[in-house]
């Protein structure tokens, strides 16, 4: 068996702790139980600490790449195209009514 | 209590010209349409579905940001604005950053207002293009509905935001300023205030010694003035009682018209802005520019300077005239079929303005056209009926959209010319009022009061200046 | 037909011909799928009745003597990532398991209106996280060469099906490696595109700044033929290169002589199998022996592209997957009684796998307040660096040759206790979608009877060297002449 080579070891700060998982969870409106924050804080300082590998990028005065295409203004014209039918709009949704998407309460 | 008071707006407008919505095909003309009929994958954010700028938006967003004096960047690109709401479609919103590469479409702009005779400045710190989210309809009130039903017609329609800041003193500044706003969009041919919620504001609000409150979903430029008394006033009170204003955001209730809290510092949102990665950048060019420029029509502050030279009209009134440009085009139409703008304009700013404001209704909304104010005052000069008698059908004219000589025949109304009629009249009126008869030989006041009485009797049509010559010459006969 | 597989090229020729009828060659490769998908598990969806209407009316056309399309009869297996009209797009994902889109991907509308006829629908990682096929809500996809392993990720089913002759042809996307790794895995062809060369629209996004539908084919005409089809320009997706498709299989016979190929010494050292590496090395000299002209390379900014892909495809995973609330599609959670907020992250709990959580929840902490420097922007410059590297290295090199995969197809099971190992593996296959390059992975051996991909990447659009490279690699490992015993 091969053993896959991390790139140095970091020393291990811990980066994120059971607050900020809950917080990003929060955030990503994604439930997370508590008996399953614990796990997630030692995956994500793993995970997290091998993205610091990142820091040692010498990247001043880079130009980030968000788009690695050069291409500029591309446009469409104000022209209208036929709608999908309601009927077709709304039959994925879990539930509907009279026309309506319908979405839990507010409060 | 005269703490300063400092207020920035947030406004959104719905670029309401345009034929389709910012990032796909469907057509924004969504009012009074059925729910959900106006979407597409895109605007419904289904998955594998993608944005194409509407280039015609872009274009209307950069001639908001030059009308309003704003620099230009060279190159900006999208951003995602990411948060949940049940209004969005993809729990994101594309919108405009100004950081890592992106720019607003335009920044450090303008715009000038009348305050009480004086002009002031009010600074635009940005304008830039973004989606309106959908629609949500609470069966019942927001906080006791069992669910929410949400409704993608608008979700994706163009909106240009304007950010201005904090330049504002007074609720009546930021009115103004909505007005301006509104009067200049509608300048360009962008945008159409009439249309319910086309333009909708956040505003910021803080009183010296307190901390900034930012009031949400100020649905009318009718009710910022309210949203901004109400908090103020609200945050008065608190600092009165040395309580602390704490930083937070609030919604404006409308109906109740009151101000509740959302959301504290504490909980607002982290949007996580990143560039939208399936948009590709826009290069703003000096030629895309120039041509933009080129077809710029006519704008508010220099209809007003135009209407000073051209008309010789007050500058007073060429602001008022100018502030809403429905009421300019009424001026202007009127002017060129009837001429004399002097008389025009001070029929409309006294009592076209009075009357609609009593009906709580905008020109356009009015049933009132120039053709009719036109013929009104053709009426008055061919001596038809008197000015006072003009004022008076002016408030059918405008509710009703009856032209003023019907009006004037059906509730006959024209003026009494007819001498030997008004002789007889006035043989009965003498018959009635012996003793004003008397007097009146001696005392002007009792021959105001015998014209009177004859006004009386032809409730008004009378013509004045022939009563009064037959009164005194049937006195000076006695 | 007994031995090899026909290839889809074939397929069509004889279709187009009248000396296949497309009816009973679906009516073969069903019956194919009913005798050993249970052990493969290629697909989440078969759709064999409307198959078979489609193959009676290409039928039709060759008997009326109308015009057929390039794909004439071709059996295509489609990615559960790409939306199909009318048919089940679930992407590995209980989040999805009832969704069926109401219109179809630029690329398969193309694939149809050549006269492609679509089988079904692949397995794949949920939402494309992973290189194994094992994070699918609906379970593991197996390896056709070796069923106690992984076929690949996250296009695993597209590769199990072809590899098991379940499907003539297949298109698949790739992230991160998500085409070539279960190519390579697998045995078949994979190909990634330039970035915008192949519409996404219709691509359930991932990570929108990487990603690009592919082709997973038998061999490398057929790639180049897939490459016809789908690719060019299309004004729906705003990131499409304004070109039109080339004629990708009149280079293919070109030949290599005299081509300057680099081989990165980042992505063939430290950390790749040895076994593998001495195939993708022996692969190589049969390229210099073909006349092409082998050196050893290197791109220092290599080291870094594994944490910049996780940060980026994380990052917009997070922003692309917030849209499954449960309100317009997808599973929804009971939810009486609760309100929005609470609602949705109940469904988005129950409705996402653990490996989808995981990303977003990454991706939500490296671009909230305070990160988004240090992470998403940082791994955009470093974008910038690895860019450089690779526009250096093509001043010098037509092409550069890799494995596609540092190691041979895991056991199921080996890798999915530990994310961090997992991405491991697709430390040859990010640069080129950090880049935006077109890569190809084609078999070049077999280690242990387990095959292994050889990778080639080339300057952007140089998908016409790329398939030149392949074919003539190809045709000396003839690899594909040995079908795996399922
Ligand atoms: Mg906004
Ligand atoms: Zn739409």
């Amino acid at each position: 068996m091969r053993v896959l080579v991390l790139g140095e070891e970091r020393s291990r700060i811990k980066l994120i702790d059971e607050e900020t998982v809950r917080h990003v969870a929060w955030l990503a409106r994604l439930e997370v139980l508590d008996d399953e924050v614990e796990g997630f804080v030692e995956q994500f300082n793993r995970i997290l600490d091998y993205f610091r590998k990142l820091d040692e990028a010498e990247t001043e005065d880079v130009e980030p790449t968000f788009h690695v295409l050069n291409l500029v203004n591309v446009f469409r014209e104000d022209e209208p195209f036929p709608p999908i039918s309601p009927q077709e709009a709304l039959k994925n949704a879990p539930k509907s009514e009279r026309g309506f998407f319908k979405a839990p309460k507010m409060v | 209590m005269s703490e300063k008071v400092v207020i920035g707006l947030e406004v959104h407008c719905q670029l309401t010209s345009l034929k389709t919505k910012l990032f796909c095909s469907c057509p924004s003309n969504y009012r009074g349409r059925e729910p959900n009929t106006l979407v597409c994958p895109t605007c419904l954010g289904l998955p594998g579905s993608l944005p194409v700028l509407n280039q015609k938006a872009l274009e209307y967003g950069l001639m908001v940001a030059l009308a309003l004096n704003c620099k230009i960047p060279k190159r900006t690109m999208f951003f995602r604005k990411n948060y949940f709401y049940p209004d969005m479609a993809k729990n994101f919103q594309i919108s405009m950053f100004d950081r890592a590469g992106g720019a607003p479409l335009g920044y450090d702009g303008y715009v000038t207002l009348a305050v009480g005779g004086t002009q002031k400045l009010v600074r635009i710190r940005r304008v830039h293009l973004e989606e309106d989210p959908g629609r949500l309809v609470y069966p019942g009130t927001i906080d006791t509905a069992p669910y929410t039903l949400v409704d993608y017609n608008r979700h994706g329609v163009a909106l240009v935001e304007v950010v201005t800041e904090p330049d504002f003193e007074s609720p009546k500044e930021a009115r103004a300023f909505l007005q301006k706003l509104r009067s200049i969009l509608e300048h360009l041919g962008v945008f159409d205030g009439g249309l319910e919620g086309a333009m909708r504001c956040d505003a910021n609000i803080s009183i010296a010694g307190g901390a900034r409150v930012e009031v949400k979903n100020i649905g009318s430029f009718k009710d910022v003035e309210r949203a901004l008394t109400f908090e103020i006033m609200r945050q008065k009170q608190l600092l009165a009682k040395k309580v602390a204003v704490v930083r937070e955001t609030r919604h404006w209730d409308g109906e109740r018209r009151i101000t509740v809290s959302l959301r504290t510092k504490e909980e607002e949102y982290d949007y996580r802005y990143f560039p939208e990665p399936d948009l590709v950048p826009v290069e703003i060019t000096e030629e895309m520019l120039d041509q933009i420029k080129a077809r710029l029509p006519e704008l508010p502050d220099a209809r007003q300077k135009r209407f000073v030279s051209q008309y010789g009209l007050p500058g007073y009134d060429a602001m008022v005239l100018t502030s809403d440009k429905a009421l300019a085009d009424f001026f202007e139409k009127a002017v060129a079929a009837y001429g004399k703008p002097k008389v025009v304009s001070n029929w409309l700013m006294s009592d076209v303005l009075r009357c609609l404001n009593e009906y709580n209704l905008e020109i356009w909304e009015s049933k009132l056209t120039p053709e009719h104010l036109v013929e009104m005052l053709k009426l008055i000069d061919e001596g038809v009926i008197s000015g006072k008698i003009a004022k008076n059908i002016l408030w059918d004219m405008v509710s009703s959209g009856k032209s003023p000589k019907q009006i004037v025949e059906e509730r006959g109304l024209t003026r009494i010319a007819d001498e030997e009629y008004l002789r007889k009249l006035v043989d009965e009126v003498f018959k009635e009022n012996p003793k004003a008869v008397e007097d009146a030989l001696s005392d002007e006041k009792a021959i105001h009061f015998l014209v009177g009485q004859l006004m009386k009797k032809t409730r008004g049509r009378a013509d004045p200046q022939l009563a009064n010559k037959i009164i005194r010459e049937k006195l000076a006969s006695k | 037909m007994g031995g090899a597989k026909l290839h889809a090229h074939h397929v069509a020729e004889l279709v187009r011909r009248g000396d296949l009828s497309a009816y009973e060659h679906v009516c073969q490769i069903l019956e194919k799928i009913e005798r050993i998908e249970d052990k493969v598990r290629a697909y989440i969806t078969l759709i064999p009745d409307i198959a078979l209407e489609k193959a009676k009316e290409v039928d039709r056309k060759v008997e009326k003597g109308k015009r057929l399309g390039k794909l004439a009869g071709v059996v295509l297996a489609i990615k559960d990532v790409i939306s199909t009209k009318g048919i089940p797009t679930t992407c590995g994902s209980l989040m999805l398991q009832d969704y069926i889109p109401p219109y179809d991907a630029t690329a398969v509308e193309r694939a149809v209106a050549e006269d492609a006829i679509i089988i079904g629908k692949t397995n794949m990682d949920e939402f494309a996280m992973g290189s194994t096929t094992e994070n699918s809500a609906f379970g593991p996809t197996f390896n056709p060469w070796d069923l106690s392993r992984v076929p690949g990720g996250s296009s695993g089913g597209s590769a199990a099906a072809l590899a098991a002759g379940e499907a003539d042809i297949s298109l698949g996307s790739d992230t991160g490696g998500s085409v070539r790794c279960p190519a390579s895995f697998c045995g078949v062809v994979g190909l990634k595109p330039t970035y915008g060369l192949v519409s996404r629209y219709g691509l359930i996004a991932y990570a929108n700044s990487l990603e690009q539908i592919g082709p997973l084919t038998l061999c490398v005409r057929d790639c180049a033929l897939l490459m016809e089809v789908v690719s060019g320009h299309d004004p729906r997706d705003s990131t499409s290169i304004p070109t039109e498709p080339k004629k990708y299989q009149d280079v293919l016979e070109k030949g290599v002589e005299g081509l300057r190929i680099g081989v990165p010494e980042e992505m063939i050292g430290e950390g790749v199998d040895p076994l593998v590496a001495k195939e993708v090395w022996r692969a190589v000299d049969t390229l210099s022996e073909l006349g092409a002209v082998c050196e050893e390379t290197s791109l220092p900014s290599l080291e870094y592209s594994l944490a910049a892909y996780y940060v980026i495809a994380m990052s917009e995973a997070s922003s692309n997957l917030a849209r499954y609330d449960g309100v317009r599609y997808g599973f929804r959670a009971p939810d009486e009684g609760m309100d929005w907020s609470s609602a949705y992250s109940k469904t988005r709990r129950l409705g996402f796998g653990p490996e989808v959580r995981r990303r977003i929840l990454l991706g939500t902490y490296a671009l909230s307040a305070g990160y988004f420097d240090k992470y998403y922007l940082k791994a955009m410059k470093v974008r910038t660096l690895i860019k450089r590297d690779f526009d250096e290295a093509f001043k010098r090199f037509d092409v550069l040759a890799s494995p596609t995969m540092p190691i041979l197809p895991p056991k199921i099971g080996e890798k999915v206790a530990d994310p961090l190992s997992m991405y491991m593996c697709d430390i040859d296959t990010v640069p080129a979608n950090l880049a935006g390059i077109p890569s190809i992975s084609v078999p070049c051996g077999l280690v242990d009877g387990l095959p292994v991909g050889f990778q080639a990447m080339a300057p952007p659009l140089g998908e016409e060297l790329l398939l030149r490279v392949g074919y003539a690699l190809e045709s000396q490992v003839r690899l594909y002449e040995r079908i795996p015993v399922v």
